[in-house]
């Protein structure tokens, strides 16, 4: 059933576009970005060319443009030269900033038949959480994450720990990351979180593992200053500090992968993203695990959706929907996981027989997907930009023994207030 | 009367040929400079509403931000890290591969090559040179049993990480405008210098160095421009952090520009940085004008 579900998809698309098949193909061009490392626009474009096999009557361009930062950039850029996309994929949390340039439509005016409007609600509610407002859908997930815990079994076997158990809370973490840095002699880490590139996405894990959220739902507040955001800081910051665990100073996003592959770190915090590249370079033995404790599991998603832009006429929508549905399908979900660590984004992709068999040989394939129950939505408010960049700010300093957490927070959240002002509802 | 007649065909003639450049200055320099001040006097629209005029505001709130002070401050010790250290050095290896040494070709492409290379493609060799366990320099340091700093991490030395890298960029390309000097100025000179038994030393700074000051000025005022126009590598390094200990005023213009959508912020900072730009190089032009000998 669900196998021959992508063929009638397509079929679907061939129909609607059935008109336009004898005149020239419908251009559209998209945007997307690549957050982590690997081949990933190989993968995109082996996607691209498929979908065009099976639809000669739609040409898309898919233009790789850097990370979400560059692809914001790049698409608003081409927005304001007049050239806009009909549709790309951008970041999770830049929905705001696009409604307020107001250059996206909602899904729902999209939608034509109740097969389409069904399947808006074929996704993990947890992932659509960034990409809905007020009861409209803009943001359709595909490149989602959570943040996940690898492990190194050889390293917890070579300090006497069990490989097979990792630390189910805050205090175990810091107490097994101890020990791997004593037993190995000062020669490894015991654990890494990164906190260059999107600092206040790892902040975000630790906070509401601490029971705490930090933001509103409609984006207008944020509460960096609570007393369990403030404990959630000095919990990160004492890993260095008083467990001597983890490195001093930040840790670098672009380079942590490589320092887990090297065995630099024993444990590290990464996108789900990554688990793919894990897995093909690394040279021990490692598992994959939900993130630890202390009140209750949790990560923020994270990641790239599809997003339609307003200047189209209504035939390059519709093949913009066609597209969409044909990318977010099943099959090409289970395709994408496999090839990249990032999660199938509907219950239905990890029910296709390739998906299926391959969490079957690969468990650690399914974690970030267990991990959704215990998911948050990524900070999004809006003047995003400036709310995050204090939140990162505020990290940064208490990490690098600047300020202490609690008036690093303090700071961040007197900033956020002043960007927020203007939208308190 | 003829006479005057050719005198306006002249003045034709001239402003015809100076047409092409004024109109390619004005579209691309003069103008935006203009619509960047213009844009600073006003608002960002809220909510679809037109930008609003609000004079000054965007001055004063630039006077009381901190951050870009901390930027400013950033900013001008990166220039001063930068520009003597890249002309020395510049300096230094053009007057070492002039002379005559084996493989002389092949020393002054290994000084060119980093200049070749894209920013981001150094940054990113960088990037894992500067990583703090599995990175080069700290790998060298741990062979002679020094644990190494966190370069990019550590709000102290991160900024002198990045200016030992934009040196190491910077230095070849200046070093090709020595070289070109140091080849122009006559060997009499030296001859006639080495009849009179001028010492080495001496005749360096009584005779090359002079000869080398326009080459000097020149490239003074490149290194100062890109010290502020150059930010590439900061994306892929720091992307100004941590806490904007690296942060530099054009990525400053960048973030507010695109990351926060406050695009009058931005043409604010720009505006100043272009004043301070200004004033610096008619410094220059005045003060080493007066020192340069030109041939």
């Amino acid at each position: 059933m669900s196998a021959r579900l992508p063929y009638a998809l397509a079929l679907a698309g061939l129909l609607s576009a059935g008109q336009a098949s004898a005149q020239a193909p419908v251009e559209l061009t998209m945007y997307y970005p690549v957050a982590v490392g690997g081949a990933l626009t190989e993968v995109i474009d082996g996607l691209v060319a498929d979908f065009e096999t099976e639809h000669p009557d739609i040409a898309v361009d898919a233009i790789y443009a850097g990370n979400y930062d560059d692809t914001r950039v790049r698409a608003m850029s081409a927005v304001e030269a007049g050239d806009a996309p009909q549709l790309s994929v951008m970041f999770s949390i830049d929905l705001y900033e696009l409604l307020e340039q107001d250059v996206i439509v909602a899904f729902d005016e999209a939608v034509e038949t109740d097969e389409e409007r069904e399947w808006l609600d074929s996704f993990y509610p947890a992932l659509m959480e960034n990409g809905r407002l007020d009861g409209a859908t803009y943001g359709i997930p595909f490149q989602r994450s959570t943040i996940v815990f690898y492990w190194n079994k050889d390293a917890f076997t070579a300090a006497g720990l069990d490989p097979e158990t990792p630390p189910e809370t805050w205090a175990e973490m810091a107490e097994m990351a101890a020990t791997i840095r004593e037993a190995s002699g000062g020669e490894q880490w015991g654990v890494m979180v990164p906190s260059t590139g999107y600092p206040y996405w790892m902040f975000q894990a630790f906070a509401f593992q601490n029971g705490h959220r930090l933001m509103s739902e409609d984006g207008t507040e944020v509460y960096f200053d609570d007393p369990a955001a403030i404990e959630a800081l000095e919990y990160w910051v004492s890993l260095a500090d008083e467990h001597g665990a983890m490195p001093g100073g930040t840790i670098e996003w672009g380079t942590l992968r490589q320092n887990f592959i090297e065995q630099s770190t024993a444990m590290m915090w990464h996108s789900t993203g990554n688990l793919t590249a894990v897995k093909n370079e690394a040279g021990f033995d490692f598992g994959v695990a939900m993130l630890p404790m202390n009140t209750q599991r949790g990560s923020p998603t994270g990641g790239g959706n599809f997003y339609l832009f307003k200047d189209a006429t209504a035939e390059e929508r519709r093949a913009a929907m066609t597209f969409i549905r044909w990318m977010t399908a099943p099959e090409r979900a289970a395709t994408w996981s496999i090839e990249t660590g990032y999660m199938g984004v509907s219950p239905a992709a990890y029910e296709t027989e390739a998906l299926r068999d391959y969490v079957a040989e690969f468990p650690p394939a399914a974690v970030a997907r267990d991990q959704l129950e215990h998911a948050t939505a990524e900070l999004a408010t809006y003047q995003g930009g400036r709310v995050r960049r204090a939140l990162d700010n505020a990290v940064q300093a208490a990490l690098t023994g600047q300020m202490t957490p609690e008036a690093a927070l303090q700071q961040a959240q007197r900033e956020a207030d002043a960007a927020l002002r203007r939208y308190a509802r | 009367m003829a006479n005057r007649a050719s005198d306006r065909r002249l003045q034709i003639y001239g402003a015809l040929l100076l047409l092409p450049a004024a109109v390619l200055l004005g579209t691309f320099a003069y103008l935006p400079t203009v619509a960047t001040l213009v844009n600073s006097l006003f608002l960002p629209g809220f909510r679809g509403a037109p930008p609003e005029f609000v004079g000054l505001e965007n001055y004063a709130l630039l006077i009381e931000d901190r951050t870009f002070w901390q930027v400013a401050r950033n900013n001008l010790l990166y220039a001063l890290g930068t520009i003597p250290t890249a002309i020395a050095l510049a300096l230094g290896m053009a007057l070492f591969v002039n002379g005559r040494l084996p493989g002389r070709g092949l020393v002054r492409m290994a000084y060119f090559t980093p200049t070749v290379l894209p920013m981001i493609a150094a940054a990113n060799i960088w990037m894992f040179f500067y990583a703090p366990q599995i990175g080069l320099f700290n790998k060298l340091l741990g062979t002679l049993g020094i644990a190494g700093p966190n370069w990019l991490g550590d709000p102290a030395v991160a900024l002198t990480s990045v200016i030992v890298m934009t040196v190491w960029k910077e230095a070849g390309f200046f070093m090709i405008f020595y070289l070109a000097a140091l080849q122009s100025i006559p060997p009499e000179l030296e001859e006639a210098a080495s009849l009179e038994g001028t010492g080495r030393w001496s005749f360096f700074w009584r005779v090359t160095f002079p000869l080398l000051m326009p080459t000097t000025l020149f490239v003074l005022i490149n290194a100062l421009i890109n010290a502020v126009r150059v930010v590439d590598h900061l994306f892929i390094l720091t992307k100004g952090g941590p806490n904007n200990a690296t942060n530099l005023l054009l990525y400053y213009v960048y973030e507010n520009a695109f990351s926060f959508f406050d695009r009058t912020y931005a043409a604010t900072i720009t505006v100043v940085i272009l004043l301070v730009l200004a004033v610096v190089a008619t410094i220059k032009f005045r003060v080493l004008d007066r020192r340069t000998h030109y041939q």
